[in-house]
């Protein structure tokens, strides 16, 4: 008993600030897709199609959740592009894995559908 | 009476194992909010770099995402505000926050300022920061739920290389030179990003709804 709690408090003293949690999601390189994006680079919508499909396909062969935004921005480069069927699939996935996006994606569509 | 010692003794470990760090933020508002989505507006940016805006941007979903929180998609929301005529993050700053709630759904906004970004070079070392403070306002009501600062450099790793004061200039003339090339900022950016938001951090945000930890203390609370 004596010896449980020694260790247990012992434990406790190394763990304290080191807190390794596992990540949620899989993000991939999302972060440098929207930083491509935002900034205007040359690469064509073709290939920044290609590496979110590449991040969406890795999380599965991983079986990890595709991060928050990934479906919805995939959906954007699909309307950029001229292809809004794949657009709106796309930002059904993003509503389906996070109901709270649906009121603005809703919004986003019926301004795209009526436009 | 050996063990009690003993575990007296790693309990002041545990309390004195983390080095002092400033003091809690107050989260009673944040927990009665109980925010479930974060709308990341574009940053006003203080700096003279161009990119600064987009590389936060593109910076801040992880953190965001990885405390339990749906982060909206910055891409889109910064093309909504632009076909909406606001093109400036001082204007998106200052637009009614119910009207922002009515457009995106969103629980709270995180309105930020990038108060330092790019490199510097001063005679002895090159220097990549990156320094942002932030609001999390809560889009219901326009209460203030947190608010922080966090700065990141790539000087905080880098060991001093030998070869005296000539080697030093060397190294601080091609770390300006990496540094720009790679656009150090980005990744400069990505650790201040973490600081800030990251609910692992001190003064973080608190744990969301997606996360296992919701509803647990976070580590500066815990600290106290």
């Amino acid at each position: 008993m004596k010896k449980l709690l020694l260790a247990s408090s012992m434990l406790l003293a190394l763990s304290a600030c080191k807190t390794t949690t596992e990540p949620l999601y899989y993000h991939g390189e999302y972060n440098k897709a929207v930083y491509t994006y935002l900034k205007g680079d040359t690469t064509t919508p073709q290939e920044q199609i290609a590496a979110l499909q590449t991040i969406i396909q890795d999380a599965a062969a991983k079986g990890k959740k595709v991060a928050p935004g990934i479906h919805a921005h995939l959906g954007l480069l699909y309307f950029d592009s001229g292809s809004p069927a794949e657009g709106e699939q796309q930002f059904e996935q993003e509503k389906t894995l996070f109901p709270e996006s649906a009121k603005y994606l809703d919004f986003l569509l019926k301004s795209k559908k009526g436009a | 009476m050996q063990w009690l010692k003993l575990s007296l003794l790693s309990s002041a470990l545990l309390l004195t194992a983390c080095v002092s760090a400033p003091p809690a933020h107050d989260y009673s508002a944040f927990r009665r909010a109980d925010p479930h989505s974060i709308l990341v507006l574009p940053p006003v940016n203080n700096s003279v770099e161009v990119v600064a805006q987009y590389s936060l941007m593109s910076q801040v979903a992880g953190p965001i995402a990885e405390s339990g929180y749906y982060v909206f998609p910055v891409t889109l929301v910064e093309q909504t505000f632009r076909s909406n005529g606001l093109t400036e993050a001082t204007d998106i700053h200052a637009a009614p926050f119910e009207k922002v709630r009515e457009i995106f759904g969103a629980d709270t906004a995180l309105y930020m300022t990038i108060e330092e970004y790019g490199t510097s070079y001063v005679v002895l070392s090159s220097e990549t920061v990156v320094s942002v403070s932030a609001t999390l306002v809560d889009l219901r009501s326009g209460a203030v739920l947190w608010q922080h600062k966090a700065r990141a450099s790539s000087a905080e790793n880098r060991g001093s290389s030998g070869g005296g004061l000539i080697g030093m200039l060397v190294e601080a003339a091609v770390n300006q030179i990496l540094e720009s090339i790679t656009d150090k900022g980005f990744d400069i950016a990505a650790m201040s990003a973490n600081r800030l938001l990251y609910s692992e951090s001190h003064n973080g945000l608190l744990y969301g709804p997606r996360s296992p930890k919701y509803g647990q203390p976070v580590v500066s609370e815990t600290k106290k």
